[in-house]
């Protein structure tokens, strides 16, 4: 029971991570069509930048302070790694969507050789709080709080994107667009601006999944955003491409899964068992991925 | 959506030369048939190109880069007949390329069968893998192909690198035992026999790709790429026409993956990575997608400039530099991902595409 307990707790934490990392991914696609593949290189950015900022403050400061302000520093990084990429990237290629993948490809090859060439292909460790390396004891099982905060953050996240799009101007010209763009053009409103700033807010996104991933492998590596991106893909294709809450709700069953396969099955199953999970849902339920609604 | 993604630009529709002065049959062949006797004959020249090849064109060291930026040229022309020719962006591609090679080297190395026995294995199960993977994945079109086919290949990587039963031999890849394979394949001083058989592997897959395009299939092909929706209204089953690139893609890929894991004399993870694979991508529109010479130039030079960019940086050319710009110049991917952007930009045909352009510019000012 207690471990049932644990790998529950585990599995949503880890669901937490997965819907961090695709939530960007899964509102930049639903929009405009852009399969980011730069998005594994946004939580890169972020990672590193939140990094950089936490070895660059005095150690005599909380860890916990630092973190937060490292948070704060990731996410503006993010933003503005996203803003430039769409602006200067992005923008041009508007309606080449192969184009558009190609370069988002291009730029995450040579972002994680910029990484590597700058940091170093070695793995850094990453100072963590120390309430968030604790745990709590629920029902017998000791549950480790970090899995806790993620899950904390990504319902905070869900919760306020679902109120972006609901009771927002610019939510409503999103989930507009989402719908049909080129209505939304029709009707006079620069559906270019809201991109802009779509693409800002999955760099954010992805700035702040990249430094909570780091925290909770417990390192900065230049190839984490693009493992991480890849679970990513599976949890938005799962959720209906481009849907938020079926990204949601794809996200947590991937952990779930991925967990309960890993402790129930053998190591390593859980991994295999997500890509079976997406083999089910293609073979079982095609037509509805083929929609998108924000 | 399926329709406007599913249209990369291609360049060679009009490869015959419109107007009166169209070239007879015997010299449009005449380019290809002097390179490949070119080719043959590298072995037997003992000049050195310094700064271009290590050592003797016919020594060791550049015969072993000469044959494996081949087999990367077959690698992109076989990844072409799905992503140039068919307009699917697959993402998996690589996961054919892995299933050959590794067939061949555990099949021989770990089951000990004889060498024609495994290249049959290592042919028809990357084939049946096609089918299955690329069966699942057409259920679905456009990016979320792409997505899916990522998700395979992806757990291909995860089982060679869990190395199950020690077949993989994880991240360390796996030898091909030598005592299994010819004896002119094995050993530095038969370097010139494994660049042979590079370059067959690329006539071969050249010829069979030449054949497709020209066949009904290949036609039905590029209708797909065109305009799904209206091939589907002529009355092709595009799943089926889908299927068929996907499955001649894998099987030509899986030959380069046997031909690779002879070259180097095993198999290494590094063909089922996530980078690798989009490798793959890049190549095939470095060269020019869908076009007869773009993406074996594109693969040959993709390998050739990746081996020597590593060189340069360490030779020292970049010391010259601050520390961090000669850091990151020093990493070949980023040179060659940053190139390839701009490729995407301005040359949207490719090399070959651009080299055509200005060769015609060049003709008739």
């Amino acid at each position: 029971m207690s471990d049932l307990l644990l790998i529950l707790v585990t599995g949503l934490g880890l669901g937490a991570l997965y819907f961090l990392a695709a939530s960007g991914l899964s509102l930049i696609y639903g929009l405009m069509g852009v399969l980011n593949f730069a998005h594994g290189s946004f939580m890169t950015a972020g990672a590193y930048a939140a990094w950089v900022t936490m070895d660059a403050m005095p150690s005599s400061t909380a860890v916990g302070l630092r973190l937060l302000v490292a948070v704060l520093v990731a996410l503006v990084v993010g933003t503005l790694v996203g803003v430039v990429v769409e602006v200067v990237l992005i923008r041009p290629l508007y309606r080449h969507h192969i184009q558009q993948v190609l370069v988002t490809v291009g730029l995450s090859l040579a972002s994680v050789a910029a990484v590597q060439g700058v940091f170093g292909s070695d793995p850094y460790p990453v100072a963590k709080p120390s309430f968030m390396r604790g745990t709590v004891d629920v029902l017998g099982a000791r549950l480790p709080v970090d899995r806790f905060v993620y899950l904390a953050v990504a319902l905070l996240l869900l919760g306020g994107l679902l109120a972006l799009l609901r009771y927002t101007r610019l939510g409503l010209v999103i989930r507009a667009g989402v719908e049909n763009r080129t209505m939304v053009e029709a009707l006079g409103i620069d559906v270019q601006r809201t991109f802009t700033i779509v693409f800002g807010l999955g760099g954010a996104v992805a700035a702040l999944a990249g430094v909570l991933f780091s925290q909770y492998a417990g390192t900065v590596s230049p190839l984490q955003g693009g493992s991480l991106l890849i679970y990513a893909f599976i949890v938005v294709v799962i959720g209906g491409m481009g849907s938020l809450t079926g990204t949601a709700v794809a996200a947590f069953a991937v952990g779930l899964v991925q967990q309960l396969a890993n402790y129930y099955a053998a190591s390593g199953i859980g991994d295999l068992s997500v890509v079976l999970l997406l083999a089910l849902v293609l073979l079982l339920r095609p037509s509805s991925l083929q929609g998108a609604h924000a | 959506m399926t329709a406007d993604v599913a249209t990369p630009t291609r360049p060679d529709a009009v490869e015959p030369e419109p107007g009166p002065r169209r070239r007879p049959p015997w010299l449009r062949h005449l380019p290809p048939v002097v390179l490949l006797l070119v080719l043959a004959w590298l072995p037997y020249v003992p000049v050195e190109l310094p700064g271009l090849l290590p050592g003797r064109v016919n020594g060791p060291g550049s015969m072993q880069l000469l044959a494996t930026c081949l087999v990367f040229a077959g690698f992109a022309l076989s990844y072409d007949v799905i992503f140039g020719r068919t307009g699917l962006l697959s993402f998996g591609h690589a996961l054919f390329v892995a299933s050959g090679s590794y067939l061949l080297t555990i099949s021989v190395s770990s089951w000990s069968m004889p060498l024609p026995l495994a290249l049959l294995v290592a042919l028809g199960g990357t084939t049946l893998l096609a089918v299955v993977v690329g069966g699942i994945a057409l259920r679905v079109g456009g990016i979320a192909f792409a997505m899916v086919t990522l998700a395979f290949a992806q757990a291909a990587s995860i089982i060679v690198l869990r190395d199950p039963g020690g077949v993989t031999g994880g991240e360390e890849g796996k030898a091909l035992a030598r005592d299994a394979v010819p004896s002119i394949l094995v050993g530095v001083s038969n370097a010139p026999y494994r660049y042979w058989l590079a370059l067959g592997f690329v006539v071969v897959a050249f010829l069979l790709v030449q054949a497709l395009v020209a066949s009904r299939a290949g036609h039905a092909m590029a209708a797909v790429r065109e305009n799904e929706g209206r091939a589907a209204v002529l009355g092709f089953t595009t799943y089926r026409v889908k299927l068929l690139a996907i499955v001649v893609g894998a099987f030509l890929g899986g030959l380069g993956g046997v031909v690779h894991a002879l070259v180097l004399g095993g198999s290494s993870p590094h063909l089922t990575s996530a980078e690798f694979t989009l490798a793959l991508l890049v190549m095939v529109v470095l060269g020019g997608a869908g076009s007869r010479w773009g993406a074996l130039v594109g693969g040959f030079l993709y390998h050739y400039a990746d081996a020597r960019l590593v060189e340069a940086s360490g030779s020292g050319v970049f010391d010259v530099l601050p520390d961090v710009l000669a850091d990151v110049l020093g990493e070949p991917l980023f040179i060659l991902g940053t190139f390839f952007v701009v490729v995407v930009y301005f040359a949207p045909t490719g090399l070959t595409g651009l080299g055509g352009r200005l060769v015609r510019k060049a003709v008739r000012p």
